[in-house]
């Protein structure tokens, strides 16, 4: 018998540009979700109907029990993996971990992104038309909480026939909304893995964010959020806020080994232009950032960071703000982050022993920073890989079809920084 | 499934649905091994990655820590039983570890290479460091850096005013009663603070 073609190889293009790289789920399309239930916020307000961007990846097996649910941070999306027919280069920001063969293997698992509402990517959003005024929300778009997005999400699992997730995972901020999902839905997820996360953020951290939020809204473009009906983009504010918010997301380190000192001339100009290459990288990703992203948007997210804090209503103990978690953990942290640091695991950590919850904690030896959730780390990936095994097993999803294959190799770590860019927060 | 001596000795004694800490639990094999048998609901630390991920991997919660850092995660008397299986002769600090298992557990258990053993006092007399079965390493590559005999740990246990409640000494999985100090190549403790 001839052997199958493998329809799922990169074909064309794409194996022109690496044809080293583990399988991938190919070419994909994003789906849309309506949902005419108002969704009543956190904060008081009630969103009347919205919509939903999302992909899927896998096959939902027929006991339904092997959907994953792919959390997002601050600038990520639904395009989780794979790549569209259109625009091959557009890949997924988690794609060096999910596909056929990956630590989340989508021949065993249905793995499930989706763009959360008040993003840009295609949910409902603050640059959405509100079918009340014929307008985009702008800034009357009601502020979004992590527990407000995992109502949707849970909506969205409804609508797609899962009942229960055999778990949620999420790096950043996604890894708060894979916690939230555990004390929103204690029946409804098996395991959480929350990489490079917090139970809550440091004041530090909310410092940032609000220097982050004042270079937008003092943007005069920004026009107090309705920037839309001026025609206008608060370029200037959004750089800004990215340039920021890139230079947390690195370790000083690894900005030192990257760039160093060097200049892209031969001698200081001793004027105010671009002379260092850090300086220069930071624009460049600034500027690029502020044409595809929405300023409201971001201003949305940094607060749902900001806000996010479930051990609040428990008095500040977060062990009893755990314990109604019926979930196994896979906690993650990287030793140069420094956004989101080890300490900030080992507080969850602490509190899931204290009231008895199944845990496996790892603190990762990675250069990178906060961003190495997004990025190649063999080892890291490895125990992805494992925990995730162990939740097949468990959900009756089988063995590997084929040996973990794991993305490594300088080529990878490079379309790190140039195109996966946005997952980070 | 549990092929190391001192596991099943450990093994014996922990009652059913315990709850345990296992400091250094290597691959976290004696973990599985308690919670398949005995319904044990515990939790492993390991410092080493490769450990770690094979923790992991036989699906026991692990935690990546170092036990010398203290056990600040864990609560006072958090476990029933913390275990220390031939890690002791390892740590800079034992008795602050051993403090440390005092404080979080009920009782404690200590497994550890008996250097009162005669191969090992032999070496001595033929004028190296020992080499053997439960002292693997040479002397310029060993991470064992706190070696003791059987009655050196007895005397720790009283400084940090630990009560003993079992002690064995066993070589090759048969217990030694007969100068244990110097025919037992492995010392198995089993104490809690009175």
């Amino acid at each position: 018998m001839a052997p199958k073609p493998d329809t799922r190889k990169p074909v064309g293009f794409f194996i022109a540009m690496n044809d080293a790289a583990p399988r991938s789920v190919g070419a994909v399309s994003p789906q849309r979700a309506g949902f005419l239930e108002p969704l009543i916020l956190k904060a008081g307000k009630t969103l009347a109907s919205y919509e939903l961007v999302y992909e899927t990846y896998g096959t939902l097996n027929a006991e339904r029990s092997n959907a994953v649910l792919v959390c997002h941070a601050l600038s990520g999306s639904h395009h989780v993996a794979g790549w569209y027919a259109d625009d091959p280069r557009k890949l997924g920001w988690w794609d060096n971990l999910i596909g056929p063969g990956k630590p989340i293997d989508t021949d065993r698992f249905f793995v499930i992104g989706v763009n959360n509402i008040g993003g840009c990517h295609g949910s409902t959003g603050p640059g959405s038309i509100d079918r009340a005024t014929g307008q985009p929300y702008g800034a009357s778009f009601p502020l979004v909480t992590v527990e407000d997005w995992v109502v949707s999400q849970a909506r969205l699992m409804d609508r797609l026939g899962i009942e229960r997730l055999a778990a949620a995972i999420g790096g950043s901020l996604g890894g708060m909304q894979a916690m939230q999902w555990t004390l929103s839905f204690p029946e409804r997820i098996g395991h959480a893995l929350m990489v490079a996360a917090a139970a809550r953020l440091s004041t530090q951290n909310i410092a940032f964010n609000d220097v982050a939020r004042q270079a937008i809204v003092s943007d005069p473009d920004f026009h107090g959020g309705n920037f839309y009906a001026h025609k206008a983009i608060p370029a200037r504010g959004l750089k800004l806020a990215r340039m920021l918010g890139h230079i947390t997301y690195l370790s000083e380190d690894l900005l030192m080994e990257k760039f160093g000192r060097v200049l892209k001339r031969d001698e200081y100009g001793f004027n105010y232009e671009v002379e260092f290459e850090i300086e220069s990288y930071l624009r460049y990703q600034g500027d690029k950032f502020a044409q595809v992203f929405d300023a409201n948007t971001y201003l949305l997210m940094t607060k749902a960071l900001d806000y996010f804090d479930p051990a609040k209503e428990a008095g500040g103990d977060l062990a009893k703000a755990l314990s109604p978690a019926k979930a196994g953990f896979f906690v993650a942290s990287f030793k140069s982050d420094w956004r989101f640091p080890p300490e900030r695991s080992r507080e969850i950590v602490k509190a899931l022993v204290a009231t008895g919850k199944d845990v496996a904690y790892a603190e990762i030896d990675a250069p990178h920073g906060h961003d190495a959730f997004l990025l190649d780390n063999p080892h890291y990936h490895q125990l992805v890989a494992a925990y995730m095994d162990n939740v097949a097993h468990e959900v009756g999803a089988g063995e590997r079809r084929e040996p973990l294959a794991l993305a490594t190799g300088e080529l990878e770590e490079m379309r790190g920084y140039a195109g996966r860019r946005e997952g980070g927060g | 499934m549990m092929q190391r001596h001192d596991f099943e000795l450990i093994a014996s004694w922990i009652p059913e649905r315990s709850r345990v800490l296992d400091l250094g639990c290597g691959d976290g094999v004696l973990l599985a091994g308690l919670a398949a048998t005995h319904g044990v609901h515990g939790y492993g630390i390991e410092i080493d990655d490769a450990n770690l991920l094979a923790s992991v991997k036989n699906g026991v919660n692990v935690i990546q820590s170092d036990i010398e850092e203290g056990l600040a995660a864990f609560g006072e008397g958090a476990f029933d039983f913390v275990i220390l299986s031939q890690t002791l002769q390892a740590m800079r600090n034992a008795e602050r570890v051993l403090n440390e298992m005092l404080r979080v557990g009920r009782e404690g258990i200590v497994t550890f290479p008996n250097f009162g053993y005669w191969r090992h006092r032999l070496d001595i007399l033929g004028g190296h460091m020992p080499v053997s079965k439960t002292l693997p390493h040479a002397w310029w590559n060993t991470p064992n850096i706190h070696l003791c005999t059987v009655k050196d740990f007895e005397d720790l246990c009283r400084k940090v005013g630990a009560e003993i409640l079992d002690e064995r000494v066993i070589h090759e999985g048969k217990s030694i009663r007969v100068l244990p100090n110097l025919r037992g190549s492995l010392g198995i403790f089993r104490f809690r603070r009175p």
